[in-house]
């Protein structure tokens, strides 16, 4: 326990040397999300499975070709995770009950409050005014902190990259898209509309009205909602969100950096030491940097207006 | 034909007698078969056969909801609907939008505050709700993504169609 305080006060420590002159927003306690944030509403009972989304985000952001076709249902076999490689996956559950399988789909769910962000003592991640959180490639020093603290193990380690080992995840689109208002490629191809793309507010009121609608349809929640503080993709589902892979066990206030187990913390450890100190070299060195990352012109967008 | 006509007339009078309104009367003629995904990329345009759903569901609130005059059927609509008049508008596309989530699209819903509506899908889910939702219920009617649109070699491309098969450990936990 006393180690995990310590490393911990290290994380934090971290953090606020790489904090800079930018306001986190950990550091604003319950912080609502930007008043104009978007988000995805995921209504579950809709998708049917089809992996549109994973194709159309395969090709969006000139992901490697994939192992297999995106219409094989083989990769149902599996719960399967994000990766570096797959930004978004469908999962199947629920595939014995006789009302018939449930899908889900899994990516960055884009914390109002992320834990990526504040672990991330290289300030590689943005939250942006839209609502998504992106990294700069450029600043990532491929610790893995992110990895580590995120509540839905999100983030994806390139290990093919020996040179520039990056995290990579879902960056809602961001450069290609939401910058520009335009939903993200998964939500313009699925077929079912099973992905609802508006502002954040507005999902929230639509989802709870179909609910009130159709009782029947729903358990009463609206996942993401209030979890770690809120998150931009938000879910519908007919079940219990415990039968569908959800962690149904975190609280409602935003993860700060507390890093879930120790166990969890070794591989950490290893790699914090050279991390921090090339993380601190590169971020004096990219004081005035304007590379070509996912958040060069949003990097000041990150403090709390 | 002729049946068809005998079924529309059934179904305008029902419709008549909770609306008595002419504007059924003045509703679009009723097309035998329709081109559907006209301007599909991915998948082909493809010849929907009204004339036979029109037969096999006689319903036509099933699909249009109490837009052609029909008693609307989803109870969920009924609350509000059950004496609804027909609309001036009946294709789909006249209401349910192509682009459901661009920036104009979410704008121009976020000023209508009175609107009650504001749910209110876009064309391609609308479509493969009504269809697939039916058809996966009925059991007989096709599901599978190119059961109604084969795929244009673009739709191949974008499915990395060629790759079937090869390992299906895509995307395994690292
Ligand atoms: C299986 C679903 C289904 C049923 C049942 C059905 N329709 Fe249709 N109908 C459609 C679809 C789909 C279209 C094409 C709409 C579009 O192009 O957007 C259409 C088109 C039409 C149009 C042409 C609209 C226009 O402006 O182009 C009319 C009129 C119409 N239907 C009337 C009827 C009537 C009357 C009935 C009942 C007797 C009926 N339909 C039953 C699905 C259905
Ligand atoms: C709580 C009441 C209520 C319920 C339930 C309801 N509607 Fe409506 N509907 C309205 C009102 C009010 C309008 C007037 C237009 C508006 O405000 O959106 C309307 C308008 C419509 C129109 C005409 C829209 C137009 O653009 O001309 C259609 C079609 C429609 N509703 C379909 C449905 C369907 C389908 C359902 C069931 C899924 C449904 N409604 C359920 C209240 C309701
Ligand atoms: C006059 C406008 C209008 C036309 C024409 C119309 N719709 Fe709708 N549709 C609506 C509205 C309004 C709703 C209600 C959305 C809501 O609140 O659930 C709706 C709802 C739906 C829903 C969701 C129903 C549910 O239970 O949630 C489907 C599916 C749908 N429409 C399919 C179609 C199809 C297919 C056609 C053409 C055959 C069609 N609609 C024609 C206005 C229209
Ligand atoms: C209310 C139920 C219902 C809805 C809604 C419905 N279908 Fe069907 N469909 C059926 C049934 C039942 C059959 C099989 C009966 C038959 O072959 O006559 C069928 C068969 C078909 C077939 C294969 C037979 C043929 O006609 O060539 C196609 C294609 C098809 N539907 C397309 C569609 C499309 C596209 C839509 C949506 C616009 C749609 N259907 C909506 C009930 C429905
Ligand atoms: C019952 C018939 C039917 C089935 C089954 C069906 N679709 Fe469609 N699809 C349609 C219709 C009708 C349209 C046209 C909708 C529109 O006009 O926006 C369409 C259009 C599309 C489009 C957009 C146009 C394009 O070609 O780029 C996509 C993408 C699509 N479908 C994907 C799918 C996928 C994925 C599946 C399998 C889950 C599927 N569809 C199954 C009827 C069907």
């Amino acid at each position: 326990m006393k180690r995990r305080n310590f490393l911990k006060a290290c994380l934090i420590g971290g953090t606020t040397i790489a904090l800079g002159k930018t306001n986190k927003g950990w550091a604003s306690g319950s912080f609502e999300g930007y008043p104009e944030a978007m988000g995805v509403l995921v209504d579950t009972t809709r998708c049917i499975g089809c992996r549109s989304c994973e194709a159309a985000c395969n090709k969006e952001q000139k992901l490697p070709e994939p192992d297999t076709s995106f219409d094989d249902p083989a990769v149902f076999e599996h719960e399967r995770r994000p990766t570096s490689k797959a930004y978004t996956v469908v999962n199947r559950y629920q595939k014995e009950q006789p009302s018939g399988p449930v899908y889900r789909k899994v990516q960055c769910n884009h914390c109002n409050e992320p834990a990526c962000l504040t672990s991330c003592f290289v300030n590689a991640y943005t939250k942006t005014k839209e609502g998504a959180v992106i990294y700069n490639s450029k600043i990532c020093v491929g610790c893995r902190n992110c990895m580590i603290a995120c509540p839905f193990n999100v983030p994806g380690y390139d290990y093919d990259s020996a040179t520039n080992p990056i995290v990579k995840k879902c960056i809602l689109c961001y450069d290609t898209r939401l910058k520009y208002g335009k939903p993200p490629a998964c939500v313009e191809i699925c077929p079912q509309e099973a992905l609802t793309f508006g502002h954040r507010a507005d999902l929230i009121k639509l989802a709870h009205e179909r609910i009130r609608a159709t009782p029947e349809r729903y358990v009463d929640h609206v996942y993401g909602e209030k979890e770690v503080g809120g998150t931009s993709w938000l879910y519908l589902a007919p079940v219990g969100f415990d039968k569908l892979g959800f962690d149904t066990t975190l609280s409602n206030d935003p993860i700060i950096s507390n890093v879930k187990d120790f166990l969890g913390m070794v591989p950490m450890v290893l790699s914090i030491w050279p991390a921090l100190f090339s993380g601190i070299h590169l971020l004096c060195k990219n004081q005035e940097h304007d590379g070509h990352g996912h958040d060069t012109d949003s990097n000041q967008e990150d403090t709390k207006p | 034909m002729s049946s068809f006509k005998h079924l529309l007339v059934a179904a305008l009078s029902i419709g008549a007698i909770s609306v008595s309104s002419p504007a059924a009367l003045q509703c679009a003629p009723v097309p035998d078969s329709i081109t559907l995904n006209q301007n599909g990329k991915l998948f082909s345009p493809f010849t929907f056969n009204h004339a036979k759903h029109i037969q096999s569901i006689k319903e036509c609130a099933d699909c249009h909801h109490h837009t052609t005059g029909t008693l609307v059927t989803d109870p969920n609509c009924v609350r509000c609907h059950q004496n609804s008049s027909p609309t001036a508008v009946v294709s789909c596309k006249g209401c349910h939008l192509a682009t459901p989530f661009s920036p104009e699209t979410l704008a121009a819903k976020r000023a209508d505050k009175q609107r009650f509506h504001l749910d209110k899908m876009g064309l391609k889910g609308a479509m493969h709700q009504s269809c697939i939702g039916c058809h996966n219920k009925v059991g007989n009617g096709p599901t599978g993504c190119q059961d109604c649109h084969p795929r244009t070699k673009e739709g191949s491309a974008f499915y990395s169609s060629n790759r079937k098969g090869a390992k299906p450990a895509h995307a395994e936990e690292e």
